[in-house]
């Protein structure tokens, strides 16, 4: 009888070794352990065992069904995880085949540029105040000091609509600058003022360096006791954030315009580096502002006392301060909508220009 | 405005060097645009002797010179029939580059004789257009010199920006005024610099000549002079060189001492030919149509707004302006008239706006030139015109009188303080703006110069010191800042534009920044315009846009030529529409054009795939997302606009008005107008046409997730084909809004199993219990609520 149990157990042991698949090993499980199997015929022998037969024999069956079980649990496991990693092998990918793409979008260096000056310019305080593109005669020209036979106005280039849309007798002009926000604002909301208008501007010119349309931005200041020197701080302290340098310099010299007195033109040093000029510094000088104090008579055109009442003004190419700090060199391309470009000059949607990340991307 | 530093030193008694000269314009206000130095060109030619001349032994025409150029002697080959052994001329040695046309001189064999440079013409170095021979120079030209140093050709030429208002700086002498002011030098007496006493009239004894005014409004003041017995011939060297230094061709004697009078001293004249007039020379407005071929050969109709000089037989001059071609003066003239007038800068600006003429006198006469310089200007022309044509002057005819009346600014000190943020003591001040020519009483009443037209307030007065004293010299100060952290500026607007760029970014579409003017064309097929320019830059440029995708379109186009396959473009700008009162009506919008491809073919979606439709409606319904439109109400409605496929496009309508947004693919005819190919889809949404949320703090509602489960129930019906399915959502979702938070369509099936002319639409409608779990009734209620809603549509549940 032991020795029955014993080759048993051998037999069985090595069936279950030999078992390549979970059907092979499920016949020898049956074949062992089922109804008719060889070690349940055995354990059924246990019932009509004397007592002292069962004692010395129960534990050698016990240990031969429980040896058996565990065997064949862990051939399972066993073949079961050979299953998978053949399944897996099967299923392998190159994956360095290409991923879907996904199409980069990009925003205009301009639009990214008057978010970086309204950001730098809500920190001074300065709200952003808008304008109809298409201005009357009065608040582009006359209101600013410019009257009709004025030399200034041969200096603008200025496109016209027919004289059957003027209203009110004003002519209707593409405004050729945004000083007429100024306009608008003096006489739309009381003092202390300050704000800047950034938007589109138009003169009838064309070449390499100019286009019918590009962007101005322009900046107020209306309060009591504002000076020339507050002019100089803010426009040292806004091209400073913007280039995001200290070393920008500023040249001032005096110029003209009808609308301030007196008039400033502001230069900013630059250095070269690879044959590119760069804002800061001052091997050479760039002309990129033009300023002053407001001019008497357009706080008095705008309904305040002048007496009271004095701020200053500047304005400059949107444009002009992209390609100085960016780098592009040719006006136009900011124009043509060409993908490459965009691609190439535009921002990342998430580049929101912030103070604390920095306005520039 | 062009001068030479030699010219400007006439004036200005200085040791100042061009840069010095340079920096102080600047620093005064009068731009210095560029300095160009025409010795530059030539620092490597040298004055050099000719020792022998013998024969070239190879060529009949060459000779081989041995040349002294300082050093030892060289060989030169030359081909200059006027080269001699003993000449002095102008040596160009190996490595220098010849101005005339960039060519690096080399030591070189020509026809077998080296030859170490060249013997130069006026032509090769640029000074002129004698190209006969080589130069030649007078015995005491000393050998090895720089020639352009011994010729006095190191002259700097500055060229300033004169802004508007400083007419009194176009002409040489108001520049050297400035800078004698600015502390540069000491302004010489202008009885010095033309060697004349300007304290007697300087008169002839024949008879004045007969001019008159009769424009006393256009021309205030006429002046005249005779000068009998001319002789017009070429203008003097020094004369001559200085207009040429400054790009001004000489013409002869007479034009040239007009030309170079405006230039010096701002003072515009005209000189007639005496013999080609009839009668007194009178200023009156012109007859309408009259007529007049002026010096630049074109003829000039004119109005009678416009202020003439003509005698008994016709117009011979627009006043100010230009002269006329008849009686202007030439090699036989013998007997001039010459004019000093004063024009009325209004008149001027006018005039010359109407005719679309500018000249050098216009630019003067609309600035304002100095009123009271008419009998100055006047001698001094005659005197020019007698020390060089010789004859004999007339007596002097004035009529009118020029606006000279004295000009007074009350002047308060301190405002430099105030307004030019720089304290300047007063006795500082007071010297600066005399200096500049104004006159100060003890308590500041300011007597401003004749000929600074532009100062006329206290402001100005302010500026003269500010600019004289050095801009550099005003300190910064910081505007007073409010407490705390910057507030936000951007209005409600404002920010909802930033999100929308940005969204739109972060889906994959590249902004871009079109033209806001559009061709008639273009503009006609979206709409049509409501502004027009009237002086566009070209007709491709002339209607303002009233719609945002014709400019988005072209640039598609030009990016498909360039063969790009997938374009997505955005821009955010105006559109242009007339409002009722006339005002511009300008109105903010994004514009989206897809063309070419979504997707390239792909290795596992097969081919690539191109936009459609629903692309179109994707994006505009992200971008309403964006602008914080809660989408899902929002009513889809047909008339996208004809540039739109009438069965694949739809606006998107808060109610059934307020139109947010249109999209579809546009109209195979609008795509062939811009030569695109293929499917391109676009949108537009109306940004000015989104109501704008109010604040209303930062505080969300509570969070509160229903207790219970959602459930899903599908239910698929057949509905008549051209039944809206977005009308079966709508009305399924309308039916017990208590039960139902969701109803989405998840298939649309045609073909077989459902009858010609109907469709099959499923939906998958989602029902939350509020406080405890459906019973079988409750489903059962709520699907015959769905059925019933549905069949109002007509719809039959498919069993």
């Amino acid at each position: 009888m032991m020795k029955n149990i014993a080759t048993l157990q051998t037999d069985l042991m090595g069936a279950i070794g030999s078992a390549d698949t979970l059907d092979a090993l499920e016949a020898v499980r049956i074949a062992a352990l089922g109804k008719q199997g060889s070690v349940s015929a055995l354990l059924k022998t246990m019932g009509s065992m004397s007592p002292e037969e069962r004692q010395t024999q129960g534990p050698i069956i016990n240990g031969l069904r429980e040896s058996i079980t565990s065997a064949l649990a862990s051939k399972k496991a066993d073949l079961e995880t050979a299953d998978l990693n053949r399944r897996l092998a099967s299923e392998r990918v190159d994956m360095t085949l290409p991923a879907p793409e996904t199409p980069r979008g990009t925003v205009h260096p301009v639009s990214q540029v008057m978010d970086e000056l309204a950001e730098i310019f809500a920190d001074m305080g300065f709200a952003v105040a808008e304008g109809p593109e298409i201005e009357d005669d009065w608040h582009n020209f006359t209101a600013l000091n410019i009257p009709e036979t004025h030399p200034a106005r041969a200096m603008h280039d200025t496109f016209y609509f027919p004289d059957e849309m003027a209203r009110d007798g004003q002519k209707m002009v593409l405004r050729t600058h945004t000083s007429p926000v100024q306009i608008r604002t003096m006489t739309s909301q009381e003092p202390p003022i300050r704000i800047i208008a950034p938007g589109r501007v138009y003169r009838s010119d064309s070449d390499a360096t100019h286009t019918p349309m590009f962007h101005q931005i322009e900046g107020l200041v209306i309060d009591k006791g504002i000076h020339l020197g507050h002019l100089k701080w803010t426009l040292e302290t806004f091209l400073k954030a913007y280039f995001e340098r200290e070393d920008v310099v500023l040249r001032l010299r005096p110029s003209y315009f009808p609308f301030t007195e007196p008039s400033v033109e502001v230069d900013v040093g630059y250095s070269v580096v690879n044959g590119k000029r760069v804002i800061g510094g001052a091997e050479g000088w760039m002309e990129v502002l033009g300023s002053g104090m407001v001019h008497r008579k357009v706080i008095e055109a705008c309904g305040l006392d002048p007496d009271v009442w004095q701020g200053f003004a500047f304005g400059t190419g949107v444009d002009r301060l992209a390609m100085l700090k960016y780098g592009m060199d040719d006006l136009r391309a900011f124009f043509d909508g060409d993908n490459r470009w965009l691609q190439h000059y535009g921002f990342n949607a998430l580049d929101v220009p912030t103070l604390s990340g920095g306005v520039g991307a | 405005m062009k001068f030479s530093l030699s010219w400007l030193k006439e004036h200005l008694d200085t040791d100042a060097d061009i840069h010095a000269v340079a920096d102080c314009l600047n620093r005064i206000g009068l731009e210095v645009e560029g300095i160009e130095n025409p010795a530059d060109a030539l620092s490597a030619f040298r004055i050099a002797k000719v020792l022998s001349a013998a024969p070239h032994p190879q060529a009949d025409k060459l000779q081989v010179l041995s040349v002294d150029a300082g050093g030892e002697p060289l060989q030169v080959v030359c081909g200059a029939p006027n080269a001699r052994a003993g000449m002095l001329g102008v040596f160009g040695p190996a490595g220098a580059v010849v101005p005339a046309n960039g060519m690096v001189l080399k030591v070189a064999a020509i026809r077998g004789v080296e030859s170490n440079g060249m013997m130069c013409s006026i032509a090769e170095l640029e000074l002129g257009d004698d190209h006969d021979g080589i130069i030649e120079l007078s015995e005491d030209a000393p050998v090895g010199q720089v020639y352009a140093d011994w010729a006095g050709l190191d002259d700097p030429v500055i060229d300033v920006s004169i802004t508007p208002n400083r007419q009194d700086c176009m002409g040489v002498r108001g520049i050297a005024r400035d800078l004698a002011a600015a502390g540069l030098g000491t302004l010489r007496g202008l009885g010095e610099v033309y060697k004349i006493d300007l304290s007697v009239p300087l008169e002839g004894s024949d008879a004045a000549p007969i001019v008159r005014t009769d424009d006393a409004a256009g021309c205030p003041a006429f002046y005249a002079q005779s000068v009998s017995g001319v002789r017009n011939g070429d203008a003097p060297e020094w004369m001559r060189s200085k207009l040429k230094a400054i790009g001004q061709k000489p013409i002869s004697l007479l034009v040239d001492i007009t030309n170079f009078v405006s230039i010096d001293l701002g003072r515009p004249l005209h000189v007639y030919d005496r013999d080609k007039l009839n009668g007194a020379l009178v200023a009156r407005k012109a007859v309408d149509g009259e007529q007049m071929v002026a010096l630049n050969g074109k003829t000039y109709t004119l109005d009678a707004s416009m202020t003439v000089i003509a005698d008994d037989a016709m117009v011979h001059d627009i006043g100010g302006i230009m002269g006329g071609e008849h009686s202007g003066v030439s090699e036989g003239t013998t007997d001039v008239l010459i004019e000093c007038a004063f024009f009325d800068p209004e008149h001027i600006a006018r005039t010359g706006q109407k005719l679309a003429l500018t000249s050098d006198a216009r630019q003067r006469f609309e600035r304002g030139v100095d009123p009271a310089f008419l009998d100055d200007g006047l001698a001094i022309a005659t005197k020019l015109v007698l020390d060089h044509a010789g004859g004999t002057a007339s007596a002097i005819a004035r009529s009118g009188q020029a606006p000279v009346a004295p000009r007074n600014i009350v002047y308060d000190t301190d405002y430099c303080r105030r307004l030019g943020g720089i304290n300047v003591p007063q006795d500082e001040q007071r010297n600066i703006i005399e200096r500049l020519g104004f006159s100060v009483t003890s308590d500041w009443n300011v007597g401003v110069p004749s000929w600074r037209r532009d100062v006329d307030g206290p402001a100005d007065i302010v500026e003269e010191v500010v600019r004289m004293v050095g801009l550099d010299n005003v300190l910064s100060v910081p505007l007073p800042r409010a407490d705390g952290v910057a507030t936000p500026t951007a209005t409600p607007a404002q920010s909802l534009e930033r999100k929308v760029r940005r969204a739109a970014a972060a889906r994959g579409l590249n902004e871009a920044v079109n033209w806001s003017f559009l061709p008639q064309k273009a503009a006609d097929a979206f709409g049509g315009g409501d502004w027009s320019l009237a002086n566009p830059i070209s007709e491709d440029m002339k209607v303002m846009r009233p719609s945002l995708l014709p400019g988005l379109l072209s640039a598609a186009q030009r990016n498909m030529d360039r063969g790009a396959s997938s374009v997505r473009l955005f821009e955010i700008g105006r559109r242009y529409f007339a409002g009722t009162d006339g005002t511009s009506d300008e109105r903010v919008t994004a514009g989206i054009v897809l063309a070419g491809e979504r997707s390239t073919r792909n290795w596992a979606s097969g081919k690539a795939a191109r936009f459609d439709a629903f692309d179109a409606k994707a994006e505009a319904i992200a971008l309403l997302k964006a602008a914080g439109v809660a989408t899902d109400g929002l009513l889809v409605m047909d008339d996208a606009g004809a540039h739109y496929h009438p069965g694949q496009s739809a606006t998107l309508r808060m109610g059934p008005k307020n139109i947010l947004a249109a999209f579809g693919t546009l109209h195979p005819a609008t795509a062939k107008a811009f030569d695109l190919d293929g499917n391109v889809v676009a949108a537009e949404i109306f940004l000015d046409a989104i109501p704008l949320k109010k604040a209303a703090g930062f505080m969300r509602p509570a969070f509160t997730p229903p207790a219970l489960q959602a459930v899903t129930r599908d239910f698929a019906f057949l509905v008549a084909l051209d039944t809206p399915a977005n009308d079966l959502v709508r009305s399924i979702k309308g039916c017990d809004k208590d039960n139902i938070v969701a109803v989405r369509l998840f298939d649309r099936f045609v073909g077989q199993g459902v009858p010609e002319g109907q469709v099959s639409l499923a939906v998958e409608v989602t029902l939350q219990p509020s406080d405890k779990s459906y019973s079988d009734d409750d489903l059962k209620a709520i699907s015959d609520k769905v059925i019933a809603a549905a069949t109002k549509l007509g719809a039959v549940l498919r069993g």
